[in-house]
């Protein structure tokens, strides 16, 4: 590895850039994700910071079953986004449909529509479970 | 309308505003909105659709799902629903319990609007100040329930967990604590002129408009309408507490930020009685698996407004149709009034002002003929089934014969 990649490589795992997108969640995993960004809970201190475009972000954080209508909008955003990316399922909803698997607007989780890199459960995924979740996620990427 | 000469901005599915997907189309002449319409949808899930294969006790906490944030509210407004349709009365500690975590999750449900308020103005220390607070009650609601949302405390005929002698003082303690906080907020919001400025005039809805578009809960109260069906029409123990109905007659953001912290204070107050008066004794009661036939409208204060259940039993152990009309459906409608002749940097405040849940609100789909899209039409169920039953002879699937078989086996 050059030393340009391994800077590269550090500082990106030093501020993962997230956008938190939300593909027909019941909103209690997308309110557990702001409680991480707060006081409480406080992910900033992992570089952790919220983004409003696709265009900034590393990370993609979804909530929610997948829904016949966001489909091909969750497809747009994760397009938009810059290599290298990576996406985090949030909540049960989105590791597996949960309990709206088989509504017939439902399409599934997240993984039927777009790679999914890290699964976090829970209904709601708690902010500790979250954190921990991203966590993972960054020392994984880290022996690679 | 949208006028050919404006330019249109759509704004989202994915937008940073909102953390829920949804879709305005807004027209701007100059800086000025002249029409705003919403697009929903987003979130269907098919929820409705999806109570009736599931028994009434798997529907619980189904539609509890429906709002992460108003989870209770939901699913009491479902039981009390189904109760009334199977006749049953609960235990009076089980309304009480019921009651607790009711205005615990309008506290926090109202303390999450204020920082989501702020944050939508610019004022991130606010945001920041209300959801370390609000975790004080988050907190509390883990320790009755056993979630932090999403409780899973309410049961056809009850609630499923007590509280337990220790909690009361926890309760209590966390009361005084948020109480404290919320005098600093209405301190704030009465002094600071930056807030008052910014919000003041904003989202204007006189309590004419309000009434007729069918403003709800707190947008509803803000302009000057008082209705809380905790007083209009006492359901769990409301009927036993005492509050008051906080009203403004403001009409406009500034009016709806002070009802919903005068709220607040009133909802510290009656979780106190509560603690006070809850009776001892049991908190369920047994109900039968299947519901007898029948039709019942529950009504319920969310924290954003009222909350409308229907729930049709036909005498099996699965509902016949659930069908849900939740607090923000009612409100969206004056949004785009509140939004008209605005400037395009107020919308984001203005739509966060009537505390929308779009999760709650996608509870509809509209199906259209796309072949031609002057043929619309409707149907009642029996033409459906008949339909379904050609739909099916026309791709070779004849069930005719079988039935025939089997009328005649049912016969002997
Ligand atoms: S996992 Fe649970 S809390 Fe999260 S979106 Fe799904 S239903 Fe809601």
């Amino acid at each position: 590895m050059s030393i340009a990649t391994k800077i590269i490589n550090w500082s990106r795992l030093k501020s993962p850039w997230v956008l938190h997108f939300n593909t027909g969640a019941c909103n209690a995993c997308d309110i557990e994700i702001i409680a991480s960004l707060t006081p409480r809970y406080d992910i900033e201190r992992f570089g952790v910071v919220l983004k409003a475009t696709p265009r900034h972000a590393d990370v993609l954080l979804c909530s929610g079953p997948v829904t016949k209508q966001i489909e091909s909008r969750l497809l747009r955003i994760y397009e938009q986004m810059l290599e290298p990316k990576f996406v985090v399922a949030i909540g049960t909803c989105a590791c597996t449909g949960g309990v709206f698997d088989g509504c017939y607007n439902v399409k599934g989780g997240i993984n039927s529509v777009i790679p999914v890199s890290a699964y976090i459960p829970g209904c709601p995924a708690s902010p500790k479970a979250i954190i921990d979740g991203v966590v993972k996620l960054l020392k994984s990427l880290e022996e690679k | 309308m949208h006028n050919s000469g404006d330019v249109q901005i759509p704004i989202g599915p994915q937008h940073p505003a909102l953390k829920e997907p949804e879709s305005f189309l807004i027209s701007l002449h100059g800086e000025k909105i002249t029409a705003a319409s919403v697009k929903l949808g987003y979130n269907h899930r098919g929820i409705e659709k999806a109570c009736e294969e599931r028994t009434y006790i798997q529907d619980l906490y189904l539609i509890e799902r429906i709002c992460g944030i108003c989870s209770h509210s939901h699913s009491t407004c479902f039981a009390q629903t189904v109760e009334e349709i199977a006749g049953i009365e609960i235990p009076v500690r089980a309304k009480y319990i019921r009651t607790l975590i009711a205005e615990l999750e309008r506290i926090h449900s109202h303390l999450l609007w204020l920082g989501v308020a702020g944050h939508e103005i610019g004022f991130d220390t606010l945001l920041m100040y209300t959801w370390r607070d609000r975790e004080i009650v988050m907190d509390l609601l883990a320790q009755l329930t056993g979630n932090r949302v999403n409780y899973g405390i309410n049961t056809i005929g009850g609630v499923r967990r007590d509280i337990k002698p220790g909690q009361k003082e926890a309760v209590l303690n966390a009361m005084d604590a948020l109480e404290e906080r919320t005098k600093y907020y209405i301190e704030l919001a009465q002094a600071e002129t930056t807030l008052i400025k910014r919000l003041s005039g904003v989202g204007v809805l006189s309590r004419k408009d309000a009434q007729h578009l069918g403003a709800v809960g707190p947008t509803g109260r803000a302009s000057g309408i008082e209705r809380d069906v905790r007083k209009d029409d006492p359901y769990a123990a409301y009927a036993e507490l005492d509050f008051k109905v906080i009203t403004s007659d403001k009409c406009d953001v500034y009016g709806r930020t002070l009802v919903r912290v005068g709220e607040l204070m009133e909802s510290y107050s009656i979780v106190r009685q509560i603690m006070k008066k809850i009776p001892d004794g049991a908190i369920t009661v047994k109900v039968p698996r299947k519901i007898p036939p029948g039709e019942a409208i529950g009504r319920y204060e969310a924290p954003r407004g009222e909350d409308l259940h229907y729930v049709r039993a036909n005498g099996t152990e699965k509902p016949d149709r659930v069908k849900v009309r939740a607090p923000t459906l009612a409100n969206i409608q004056a949004v785009s009034k509140m939004l008209e002749d605005r400037y395009l940097a107020d919308m984001p405040i203005v739509v966060a002002a009537i505390d929308p849940c779009f999760s709650c609100t996608d509870r509809l789909v509209a199906i259209r003929d796309t072949q031609d899209k002057k043929h619309k039409h409707t149907m009642i169920w029996e033409t459906l089934r008949l339909k379904g039953i050609e739909w099916h002879k026309e791709r070779g699937i004849d069930f005719t014969l079988l039935n025939k078989k089997l009328a005649d086996i049912f016969k002997k």
